[in-house]
């Protein structure tokens, strides 16, 4: 592809920069700015969610109670995935679409800027309300993030601040997703068809359909939670001719494509890192978007995978096993399809790419326990297990966490115009990684070997590799000050200047303009041909 | 320089899989890695899926991470290579859709038919009806007039407070032992009803690759025909709250004659 930027863009656009003060970060709309907010609030939660993680893991560094009470191990271990999964993963996502869709395909801004900056400030209130729990009476939430009754019910005044929480979560989500949606079907530059586009745009039209299709499901679920508990209804209370397991199956129906909202930005972002530390272009582009397509297809007929336990007819557990298995295929055509890309190349292995390979090598572990989580009678085994718990931090640590980090290594000198230390951020992708599997690896263990999850104290037979798994994480924890003070350096522009391409191997609109990008850019939309 | 060490930390993690899953099969005084094979048909059939599976993805793992490693050790820039200019191919890409397919389908076979026996509760010679409760289980056999609750040991209850005096090492099954065990006969196809009173709880027992949730209001059913005496331990596992790590399954497997002494010591027709 070639593309034909306006001829004065970068000498036109003093005219309107950002409001001085505070002001500007309450009151913006710009998709810049909006990104960095949704970044810099991801990252906090990370540090939070992981802190969460590490009392966790404290306490499980030795048999008997050591540190806490169970009732607040229960706290831990549910907050750390909503504040996970809700407040890190997911807004990092967001927020690496605000910075880089528009200037991906040369539109000025996202298509609903107003929108866009109600959606990233419900956020902080979301978390705020969800994290006060923990000071109420009764403490915060401690049913696990999957919320299942009859035992949510039981949460005492967290309760209801819960259910909002995850009410305001899920608007901010839906109104992100309609503005992705709005700005890639509309905004596009004059050429850029849809085959034209980037992956990480193509990754997120299609994670933005599954949100629009889900996040309302999950309201639904809640909502019923709210009404079971405070109106008299009974929808899933045996007693009152309801069903605990109807819960199970409305929350899967949202909870599996969600885990595929937490994958496939992450295929695009590594999809743009890889050819371009490669210097060669992407493998089967059609391919890859083919595949995409199908994984979201496929993930809203597989939700029942997670709850084979709950005793379906044979038929029912059959048809999930099946549709499950399927996954694999379009999974093992992006991980070829990034092998092709790499089988012959010119590699170089600066800090993104060091990310992005190890996403890929890791992502393959995580994959592959995955598909032996499919086979129903084996899985009778693994669920529920620290098997279970090695194989859905495998594919969202050193998965949808590295790739989230690759991607900053790759686009943060594009965005301050500086570039980060070098031999701090290879320091910090070979610390995370070993730690990341010291950490993980022997959870595969412990839970073939019979140690269930979100037990706060185990037999002492599951000890040594419990071990093991809580040194790893404290690294994995200190390691990431490495992360945050890179960005920070990089945040105060200390480094060298990045050129406008920054890497050797880029490609794409938004290495055409200048490093850091103005404030507004393509306010003329280029010509791509 | 880094992908030297890159090279290394990949080889060292597949050595020490290898390693590990070999010392498993060793019984080295590792601790345990591996699922157990268990001692029902069933739960060997389960156990032989198992290894199947992870072989087949320790196979295509070592694939992808050989086709990996070459490509980081000799098409990298600093040999001095051209990249080549190729980006498609058909007939390559519908070879990796179709042989993982055929794969699938292959290993789909088998797991569908233990699937099958595994569902099949017919021809239950005896019937215990199991309910989780917050935090302990409650036994009833239906065949005999026995009925009691089956709660941890006084020993782990009292080692795993905060603070305990006890330490948990000097507890014998610490955490997997019961004041109560469930007593079953060995070569007889014992079928299982699983319910709850309060939360959804599941009743698990690695030996014997059951697992399956009680849940209040319904009732669940599986079967196991255990083939040697023994003393089976498990867990509770389904997050039921509070006392969720503190609810152990034990059953003893005894010979059909010494489990009707026990049925007559238990309702005192002895
Ligand atoms: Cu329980």
């Amino acid at each position: 592809m070639a593309y034909s930027a306006t001829a004065d863009e970068h000498h036109d656009e003093h005219h309107d920069g950002p409001a001085p003060g505070l002001m500007r970060w309450v009151t913006t709309t710009n998709h810049k700015d909006l990104g960095t907010l949704y970044l810099w609030f991801s990252l906090i939660m990370f540090f939070v969610g992981g802190s969460m993680a590490l009392v966790i893991r404290a306490e499980l560094f030795q048999p008997g109670l050591s540190l806490v009470q169970p009732e607040f191990f229960n706290q831990m271990t549910t907050m750390h995935a909503l504040i996970m999964i809700f407040g890190a993963v997911m807004p990092a996502f967001v927020g690496l679409a605000n910075w880089l869709l528009p200037m991906m395909i040369g539109a000025p801004d996202m298509a609903l800027p107003r929108v866009n900056n109600w959606g990233f400030w419900i956020l902080p209130f979301a978390f705020t309300l969800l994290l006060s729990t923990l000071f109420m009476p009764g403490g915060a939430p401690a049913s696990g993030w999957t919320m299942y009754p009859p035992l949510v019910l039981q949460t005492g005044e967290a309760f209801p601040f819960l259910i909002l929480s995850i009410h305001l979560m899920g608007i901010s989500s839906i109104m992100g997703a309609i503005n992705i949606v709005a700005t890639i079907l509309n905004m596009r530059a004059p050429g850029m068809d849809l085959m034209k586009m980037p992956l990480f745009v193509w990754s997120w039209l299609i994670t933005a359909y599954l949100l629009i299709a889900v996040m309302p499901v999950l309201a639904g679920a809640v909502t019923m939670l709210l009404t079971d508990k405070y109106f008299g209804t009974a929808f899933f209370t045996a007693a009152g001719g309801g069903d605990p397991v109807l819960f199970q199956h409305i929350f899967w129906f949202f909870g599996h494509p969600e885990v595929y909202i937490l994958i496939l930005p992450a295929f695009g972002i590594v999809s743009h890192i890889i050819p371009a530390f490669c210097r060669k272009p992407l493998f089967g582009k059609a391919s890859m978007v083919y595949a995409m397509a199908a994984i979201a297809f496929l993930s809203f007929i597989v939700w029942a995978h997670h709850m084979f336990t709950v005793g379906m007819p044979l038929a029912a557990a059959l048809f999930f096993m099946f549709a499950t298995m399927l996954i694999a295929v379009p999974t093992g055509v992006k991980i070829f399809n990034w092998l092709a890309t790499m089988w012959r190349s010119a590699m170089t292995f600066e800090t993104p790419m060091l990310f992005a390979l190890g996403f890929v090598f890791m992502f393959t572990i995580g994959g592959l326990s995955g598909l032996m989580l499919a086979i129903v009678p084996a899985d009778f085994q693994y669920h529920d297990s620290y098997f279970v718990v090695a194989h859905f931090h495998y594919v969202l640590v050193p998965g949808s966490v590295f790739a989230i980090m690759a991607g900053v290594y790759f686009w943060l000198p594009k965005w301050t115009g500086v570039m980060y230390n070098e031999t701090l951020g290879k320091l910090h992708f070979w610390l995370t990684t070993i730690f990341v599997n010291l950490t993980f690896f022997p959870m595969h263990f412990i839970g073939l070997a019979g140690m269930p999850r979100r037990i706060p104290d185990y037999a002492l037979q599951f000890t040594t590799f419990n071990q093991m798994a809580t040194i790893g994480a404290i690294g994995f924890g200190l390691s990431q000050l490495i992360f945050l003070y890179i960005v920070i350096q990089s945040a105060r522009r200390a480094g060298e200047k990045a050129s406008d391409r920054v890497w050797e191997g880029t490609e794409g609109l938004e290495f055409e303009l200048s490093s850091p990008p103005a404030y507004h850019t393509f306010t003329t939309p280029p010509t791509v041909r | 320089m880094s992908t030297n060490r890159l090279k290394f930390a990949g080889a060292g993690l597949l050595a020490a899989f290898a390693l590990l899953l070999s010392g498993s099969a060793m019984a080295s005084g590792l601790p345990p890695l591996n699922m157990p094979e268990g001692v029902t048909e069933i739960s060997r059939e389960v156990y032989g899926l198992h290894m199947m599976m992870l072989k087949i993805c320790a196979v295509i793992g070592a694939l992808v991470f050989v086709i990996m490693l070459t490509s980081i050790i000799l098409h990298r820039k600093s040999r001095g290579v051209t990249p080549a200019k190729w980006h498609e191919s058909t007939s390559v890409e519908i070879a990796w859709t179709v042989i993982p397919f055929a794969i699938l389908v292959a290993v789909a076979i088998p797991a569908t038919a233990t699937l099958v026996k595994m569902e099949d509760t017919g021809g239950a010679e005896m019937t215990i009806k199991i309910t989780g409760y917050q935090w302990n289980w409650h036994y009833d056999y239906l065949d005999h007039d026995i009925e009691f609750f089956s709660n941890l040991d006084a020993d782990s209850t009292q080692a795993y407070q905060l603070g305990s005096d006890l330490s948990p090492l000097d507890v014998e099954h610490y955490l997997l032992n019961v004041d109560e065990p469930m007593v079953i006969p060995t070569g007889t196809r014992v079928r299982l009803l699983l319910t709850a009173g309060d939360v959804i709880h599941a009743w698990w027992v690695p030996e014997f690759a059951l697992k399956k949730d009680a849940i209040p209001g319904f009732i669940n059913e599986m079967w196991v025909n255990v083939e040697k005496p023994g003393i089976y331990r498990g867990q509770c596992a389904e997050l039921c709250g509070r006392g969720h790590g503190f609810m152990p399954v034990v059953v003893v497997a005894k010979e059909p004659a010494d489990f009707e002494a026990w049925v007559a010591e238990r309702t005192g027709t002895e």
